[in-house]
């Protein structure tokens, strides 16, 4: 079982609320594929990957990066079991998406920093410590189910 | 992953333009990493104040970002450049070259705090690269 702070609660909670996904979703996304471009490999489909601008103007990149955000959700709204919240999600990852574990931390760096960008000054150390805190609870779910 | 002439441009470019809040980015960086990463406290027991913003951490983050700065200038050759301060990390330090990738993930995240518009996803990549291969510079004399 995972302890929560009350700054820990209060800091998930506002972050989440205020945040535009559809803007983070896609940096997010968007940032991974260019800073780690092997990411690339589970994106075959999603056509013109070329180079960064095509990448950051890319509509799938886009799309999907708001589906992964959403994905967050789950966790945002069950900080008290992500474990049990995320079983469905770990299973899709691993049995049909075969993504490497090691890609959601990738993911989780480039959100973070994302993420201090929007916030700025805001982004303190005890907010970083707070967001990437969860962020470690949540890949740790996503890899519960791989054998 | 060397790094390109691509890459070389984008690195001289952002740390020419932040050079100027060297200290600030190095005591935020060193700051998080003291936070964020605890285990990291173990390096400092001999400092009375490890909280951010405290003397000894805005020194040492500023200390830090020279040697970064420093590494910039010597790009081109970053092993040879770079040879004294690994052995100084490598046989007085004695930092486990594990925690280079931690205070690199934090610069990223600091930079990407204080300069966002300039801070986009090329930049970041040449970044990182770069970063990476200023640890494995300092790595060079550890074993």
């Amino acid at each position: 079982m995972v302890e929560w702070t009350e700054f820990e609660r209060t800091t998930i909670q506002d972050i989440f609320s205020k945040m535009n996904y559809d803007v983070v979703g896609q940096q997010s996304l968007a940032r991974c594929l260019i800073v780690y471009p092997w990411t690339q490999r589970y994106f075959g489909n999603f056509g013109n990957l070329y180079n960064a601008a095509a990448i950051m103007g890319n509509p799938m990149v886009a799309a999907h990066g708001r589906v992964v955000l959403h994905g967050l959700d789950k966790a945002v709204k069950n900080m008290d079991n992500i474990k049990a919240a995320y079983a469905e999600l770990s299973v899709l990852h691993s049995e049909k998406l075969h993504v490497d574990p090691d890609n959601f931390r990738l993911l989780g760096d480039c959100l973070t920093v994302v993420v201090a960008a929007q916030l700025g000054a805001a982004f303190t150390p005890e907010v970083q410590a707070a967001f990437q805190k969860f962020l470690a609870v949540v890949i740790s779910s996503l890899q519960r189910q791989y054998h | 992953m060397s790094l390109s002439a691509k890459d070389k441009l984008a690195v001289k470019t952002i740390f020419d333009k932040v050079a100027h809040k060297a200290e600030d980015i190095g005591s935020e960086a060193l700051a998080r990493t003291l936070f964020v990463y605890p285990q990291t406290k173990t390096y400092f027991s001999h400092w009375a104040d490890l909280s951010p913003g405290s003397p000894q951490v805005k020194k040492h983050g500023l200390t830090i970002m020279k040697g970064v700065l420093s590494a910039v200038e010597l790009i081109d050759d970053l092993k040879g450049g770079l040879l004294t301060l690994s052995e100084l990390h490598a046989f007085m330090l004695r930092v486990d070259p594990a925690n280079f990738k931690i205070i690199n993930h934090n610069l990223l995240v600091v930079l990407s705090m204080m300069f966002p518009d300039d801070f986009t996803p090329e930049v970041h990549v040449s970044v990182d690269k770069f970063l990476a291969q200023v640890s494995l510079a300092l790595s060079e004399k550890y074993r």
